[in-house]
This record gives C-alpha cells, sequence and structure tokens, in this order.
C-alpha cells in the first residue's frame, strides 16, 4: 500500500466518519443527559432520509434550484426531530426516566418496530432517492480518483460545524448549562430551579433531529430501502460504546477511528470490512469495558 | 416422562389423521388452496411486494375465466422478511391448519432451502417460484418440489456468454457482491465459467461489501484505482441503485464496463443515472419491450394493466409469479387428464408438473424430470431512447436455456468448467438490433 492509497483511504473514511459521527451524537447526547439508550433513534435517521427524498422530488417538481438544498435540508431535518422526538418524548419516554434499564430498552424498541411500520405504510417498499444536491456540486480529481464534492466538503463540513456548535452551546450558553447539569445529577438540577422537562424535551428533539440530519444527508447518495435504520443504529451503538456512552468528543474520535479502519480494511483486507468497526469496539471494551473516553464517577451515595 | 410420552403418542395419533387427509382428498374441492411466500417487508419487499400485487391481479383473471378446472383459487400470503423460524412456523400453520395442499415457495434462497425439505416431508406440492439456488434440486431429488425457473448457472452462464460476445477482448475484472450466500454463489459460477471460457483474464478485485452497506466510497476509490476493464456485480435492490448512483456520480462506469445481471429490475427506478453500454440481465427472458413478444396480447395487456394500477413497469419477480401460477395450472392440467378427467392427488400434481409445459408472460417454460424449469435467458445494454424516462435495452440476445443449464445429475459446479467457447456464438443464441423508433 503506497502513500497514494493512504491518502485515498484517509479521505474515503473520513467522510464515512461524518454521517457515522452526526447519527452516534445524536444517542450519545441523549444518553448523556437522560441516561436512556434510544433504540428508536434508527427510524429517525430513516424517516430524515425519507422526508429528505420526498422533499427534493417535490423541489424538483416545482423547479427549485440545487442550491435550495442547503437551506430545505436542515430544515426537514429540524422539522422530523421536532415531531417524531417531541411526540415521542412527550408522550412515551417521560414515563420511563429513571425506570429499569431493560424496560427502557423494550420500550423504545418497540417505538423502533412501530415507526418501521409507519415508514412502509407512508413511503411503501421500493427504494427512494435524490441527488440533485450531488450532482450540482459535482466533482474533483485527487489523485487520479474522481471523488463528489459533495463527499469531500459537504459531509465532514456538516459534521465539524455541529460538534464545534454544539460544544459552543454546551459550554457558553445559559441553556446549555443547563442541560449539562441535568446530565450531571437530575435532582439537584431540579432542586437548583432548573426546568428538567423542559430540559429533557430540548435534548430529546435535538438528539432526534441528529439523527434524521444524518439520514437527510445519506438519502443523497444511498438508495432508501425498508429496514435502513436497523443497519445504521448497529453501528452507530458500535461508536457510541467505543467512545464511551454520553462522550461527545469520544463520539468523533471513535467515529473517524471506525471510519479510517473500515476504509483501510477495504483496501488491504475486504473480507474484513464488516467486522473491522466490531472488532475495535471488543478490543477497546476489553481494555476500557467503560468505553474510550468516559471518566471514573464519583459516588453519588 | 409420562406426559412426553403422551404428547408423543398424540402427536402421531394427530399425523397419522392428517396421512389420511392427504390421501383422501382426490374430491374437487370446493376452492383450491394455495400458499404464497413472499418479502412483504424488509430489503428484499422490492420483489415480493410488486409479485404479491401480480398474484393478486392475476389470480382474479384467472378465476374470473373459471380458475382451474373449474376450482377458483384461492391464496393465502406469508411474509418471508419475518425470519426463517417465524416464516418455518407460518408455512406449517397453513399447510396443516388452513389445509393448504399447494405452495408457492419462495423468493430467497435461503427460505427455499428450508421450506423444500418441509413441503416434501408434508406431501405438500411446492412451486419455487422465484428463488435462485442450483444447489438444492442438483443435491438431492425431491418428488414435491420443482421449479418454474431458471436456476443461477442458467443465468451466469448466460451473462457470461453475453459478456464474451459484447466485449471479447477485455483483461481485467473486479466484483462487487453483497456478502451473503447469492453474492458469493454467483462469483463462483460466474469466475468458474469465464475462467473456463477466457482463462487469461485477471480477477484485480473480490469486494463483498455488507449486505445493505449505505456507503460504497472507499470500493469505488479503489476501483479507479484498479481500473478493470469490467466490473460485474450481482447485487440487486437498494444495494444495487446505492452502488450503481455512487459509482456514476464519481465518473467510476466511464472507464469500466459495469455487467449487472439483475439490473432489469432497477432500470426504472435509476432513471437517467446508468449511461449507455451497460449490460443488463433479466433472471429471465423477462421484458416489457421483449423483442419477439411486446405486442402479444398477453404480454401487452398485462403491462399496461399492471403499469397502470401500481405505477411501473413489472419486473422479473412479477414474470416469476405469473409463470409460477401459469405452471400450476398447466400441472394441473395434465394431472387431470392422466387422471382421467378426475381432480388429482398432490402426488399425481407432482409427478404431472414434471413434463409440464407452459408459457407465463414471455417464451414458455418446461419442467425437467428433476424439476428444475428451462427458462431462456435474456440480455441486453443500456441506450437512452425518447419516449422512456429510463434507459431501455438495446442487442439483446436471448439464449435457449437447454444449451446454458447444468444436464440432469450433474453438478453445476463441475459442469461449468467443461464449457467449450465455442458457445459463445452458437447459431441457436437470437440476437436483436433494436428497433428503430
Amino acid at each position: 500500500m503506497n502513500q497514494e492509497l493512504i491518502f485515498l483511504a484517509i479521505l474515503d473514511g473520513l467522510s464515512y466518519a461524518a454521517l457515522l459521527f452526526l447519527v452516534a451524537l445524536g444517542i450519545t447526547l441523549v444518553f448523556g443527559v437522560m441516561n436512556i439508550l434510544n433504540m428508536a433513534h434508527g427510524s429517525l435517521f430513516a424517516i430524515g432520509g425519507y422526508a429528505a427524498a420526498t422533499a427534493g422530488a417535490w423541489a424538483l417538481a416545482v423547479g427549485a434550484g440545487p442550491l435550495w438544498s442547503f437551506i430545505m435540508l436542515p430544515v426537514v431535518a429540524i422539522v422530523v426531530g421536532a415531531f417524531c422526538g417531541g411526540l415521542m418524548e412527550k408522550y412515551l419516554m417521560r414515563r420511563i426516566y429513571g425506570k429499569d434499564p431493560v424496560l427502557q430498552l423494550l420500550v423504545t424498541f418497540a417505538a423502533f418496530m412501530i415507526f418501521e411500520d409507519l415508514q412502509r405504510m407512508i413511503w411503501g417498499t421500493q427504494p427512494y432517492s435524490t441527488s440533485e444536491l450531488v450532482n450540482y456540486l459535482g466533482v474533483a480529481e485527487v489523485m487520479g480518483i474522481t471523488y463528489t464534492w459533495y463527499q469531500l466538503a459537504v459531509l465532514p463540513g456538516v459534521a465539524l460545524s455541529v460538534f464545534f456548535a454544539l460544544r459552543y452551546f454546551l459550554r457558553h450558553s445559559s441553556m446549555g448549562r443547563q442541560v449539562v447539569a441535568v446530565a450531571h445529577h437530575r435532582e439537584v438540577a431540579t432542586t437548583m430551579g432548573i426546568n428538567v422537562k423542559k430540559i429533557g424535551l430540548l435534548t430529546f428533539i435535538a438528539g432526534s433531529a441528529l439523527g434524521a440530519l444524518g439520514g437527510v444527508l445519506a438519502v443523497q447518495t444511498t438508495s432508501w430501502v425498508a429496514g435502513i435504520g436497523a443497519e445504521m443504529i448497529v453501528l452507530s451503538f458500535a461508536v457510541v460504546a467505543t467512545a464511551g456512552l454520553g462522550q461527545i468528543e469520544g463520539a468523533l474520535v471513535a467515529a473517524i477511528l471506525i471510519g479510517l479502519a473500515r476504509a483501510f480494511s477495504v483496501y488491504l483486507m475486504p473480507e474484513l470490512e464488516v467486522l473491522v468497526p466490531y472488532l475495535i469496539m471488543a478490543l477497546v471494551l476489553l481494555v476500557r469495558p467503560q468505553g474510550l473516553f468516559s471518566v471514573a464517577k464519583a459516588r453519588r451515595v | 416422562m409420562f406426559r412426553s410420552k403422551l404428547t408423543r403418542l398424540a402427536a402421531l395419533a394427530a399425523s397419522t389423521l392428517m396421512m389420511g387427509a392427504v390421501h383422501a382428498q382426490t374430491a374437487k374441492p370446493a376452492e383450491l388452496k394455495i400458499g404464497i411466500t413472499t418479502f412483504m417487508s424488509g430489503p428484499a419487499s422490492v420483489f415480493g411486494v410488486p409479485a404479491k400485487q401480480a398474484a393478486e391481479m392475476y389470480i382474479e383473471q384467472m378465476n374470473a375465466a373459471g380458475g382451474i378446472n373449474g376450482v377458483k383459487i384461492a391464496p393465502t400470503y406469508i411474509d418471508e422478511g419475518v425470519g426463517t423460524d417465524k416464516l418455518l412456523s407460518e408455512y406449517r400453520r397453513v399447510v396443516q391448519e388452513q389445509g393448504v395442499r399447494v405452495t408457492l415457495a419462495s423468493i430467497s434462497s435461503g427460505n427455499c432451502n428450508t421450506l423444500a425439505p418441509v413441503a416434501e416431508d408434508l406431501k405438500v406440492m411446492n412451486i419455487m417460484w422465484d428463488c435462485g439456488t442450483e444447489k438444492l434440486l442438483e443435491d438431492k431429488r425431491y418428488k414435491y418440489v420443482v421449479r418454474t425457473q431458471a436456476n443461477a448457472t442458467t443465468e451466469m452462464v448466460a451473462t457470461v456468454l453475453y459478456l464474451l460476445r459484447v466485449k471479447p477482448d477485455f483483461k481485467t475484472i473486479a466484483v462487487v457482491n453483497q456478502d451473503y450466500a447469492w453474492g458469493r454463489d454467483s462469483w463462483e459460477l460466474f469466475s468458474n465459467t469465464l475462467k473456463a471460457l477466457k482463462p487469461d483474464v485477471k480477477v484485480v478485485a473480490e469486494l463483498f461489501p455488507k449486505f445493505g452497506a449505505p456507503d460504497f466510497s472507499t470500493e469505488i476509490s479503489r476501483l479507479q484505482a484498479l481500473r478493470p476493464d469490467v466490473i460485474l456485480s450481482t447485487s440487486w435492490g437498494g444495494d444495487l441503485d446505492t452502488f450503481v448512483r455512487q459509482a456514476s456520480q464519481r465518473g467510476l462506469m466511464k472507464n469500466s464496463l459495469f455487467v449487472l445481471p439483475l439490473a432489469e429490475s432497477s432500470l426504472e427506478r435509476l432513471g437517467t443515472t446508468l449511461p449507455d453500454g451497460v449490460i443488463v440481465g433479466a433472471r429471465g427472458d423477462h421484458y416489457f419491450l421483449h423483442p419477439e413478444l411486446k405486442d402479444d396480447p398477453k404480454l401487452k395487456n398485462f403491462v399496461a394493466k399492471f403499469k397502470e394500477k401500481t405505477g411501473a413497469y413489472p419486473i422479473y419477480s412479477v414474470y416469476h409469479m405469473i409463470q409460477a401460477l401459469d405452471g400450476l395450472a398447466a400441472g394441473y392440467d395434465r394431472a387431470i387428464k392422466a387422471n382421467k378427467g378426475q381432480w388429482p392427488s398432490s402426488e399425481q400434481l407432482a409427478d404431472a408438473m414434471r413434463g409440464a409445459e407452459f408459457r407465463g408472460l414471455t417464451r414458455s417454460v418446461k419442467i425437467r424430470e428433476d424439476g428444475q424449469g428451462l427458462e431462456d435467458q435474456l440480455l441486453g445494454v443500456t441506450k437512452k431512447v425518447a419516449g422512456y424516462p429510463f434507459p431501455i435495452l438495446d442487442k439483446m440476445a436471448i439464449y435457449p436455456a437447454d444449451l446454458i443449464t447444468t444436464p440432469v445429475g450433474q453438478k453445476s459446479p463441475e459442469w461449468v468448467k467443461t464449457i467449450k467457447s465455442d458457445l459463445i456464438n452458437s447459431p441457436r443464441i437470437k440476437t436483436y438490433a433494436l428497433s428503430d423508433k
């Protein structure tokens, strides 16, 4: 494997990692604040993609230019996140905070299956796709290999922007600090006068919107089929577990790690491609069962 | 201990009763119950749902014309997407509780492998209506199991022959198949056939991305670096669409000739994504613009009706479903004739299915004595024309099935190694130029 190929593998790995990171970020954010592992997160990814494909077809029909996508796509992600995430938090999640984790898993898994059927009812079973934006942005030559500008610039750009925006929000805004406070200790935060219910709702919507954003961005290059949410959720769990649950910076590093490892395995040992994310996860968890970036917690009692 | 003995006794008694029921069922039934397994959920529902729609339409049509020998067909649909164990128990349920004596199963080769021995045990006439695994009927003789379409060997040999006809002088090939039984097995058949006919071809990459992979960018970068003359992919559904779209977005299709044996089922969805000149197969001679039969009323009317009802042109799984239903009707006709006009038992039906010749929507199919159907294969290359928002097939060729199917009693992996290169230009292969519009 020469230097050129190493560089190419890095490019491929990073654009894949960007998508992985966005989806994993939503899971880890919700877990960090509410201590719930949301199995239905994959559905938000799927619904986001379907909604973006529908919106794309509509934009094409009314003759809106591809540049409108830059406004339309984030709006689609936020609407899907606010609608599905909002409903789910208000009517489902609120009832199971603080309950047995097994029950929480089962309830969110049930929500996942309901969402799957809803998708089939609304969008049917034929693949959906939209690619106006990718085609509009065109391609770039990197050392004789053609890449789309979409994967070179848009995907990593969006992922990094979301990462830094979220960090800034959590550290420097009043609302963000309230989120951190709730994440640290729910009861104490309540006694300090923080509206925990509101923070919970907002976090869940934000997490869902991130999942939907992943779908919105992925459907530009991927054909959307029934069951696509399940595929993504498993892989992003691997990212989250490698990073340590609730670790935002960790999720970025783990996504890059897994993205790169996957890209290199395609060049060096294609047989391992499917296995690599889980191999990394297993190795990390053997050495650090709490994940790469989790720190020891002070005892609460 | 005592309890389990009792249960076993009861089960034995029940199964004896069942057997009695089987032999007694020779009187003409009020309706013919058939069980149809098809994907109604999961990624393979891209085939399963159109096929189910076709079954509903076609059975309605058959019943309106009097059904089979005056007996109306009453279908029960079973979802293949629920997993093997659940499918198996559903299958047993419709057979043992609803009294279904004829089944059409399945799309997935894995499901065919599971259900065929069960059908044999239960003495249920089972038509494998879409799955491609050639091993099933080659490794074991079945009495109650037949297939009303070609198998993977026929399909892959035809593809290799067509590739060598269209582009005889290529030197390198790469493969990108889904990582599961079909992806692996089809490549084995394809590469063994290719090695027999053109031993100097170099395989530069064998890539098996995960089933349902959402991203092929690394595979595409690697293929761009390797620049193979030919890229084969037997993928289907969302996987094929995604791979082809990403490959086309990144210009991979400019340098390499793509060979896509299942792409007939994706052509309409992919719209203008595919460039001209891509080799496309149809798992049979299924095509709505069939060079011989496109003006034939049976094909033409059904295509129009299907398009009106579903908004899409029929794809190969639709044709396979209709072939299975027509095959069943042909089998019953033969069995009734052999039984002097009386309604046949399952055993008599199973005997009559072998040797049955029937026509679905395209060319006719004959079932051999081992239960394998002989179905001709159509391939072509894409060409954009006015009048369709997606490419249609040009330079079509139809390969007679008996020429390219493993003979009865032989095994495909050995047989494909014996294929000779004079087959490439056999006079029995019919070729067609695109009719000018």
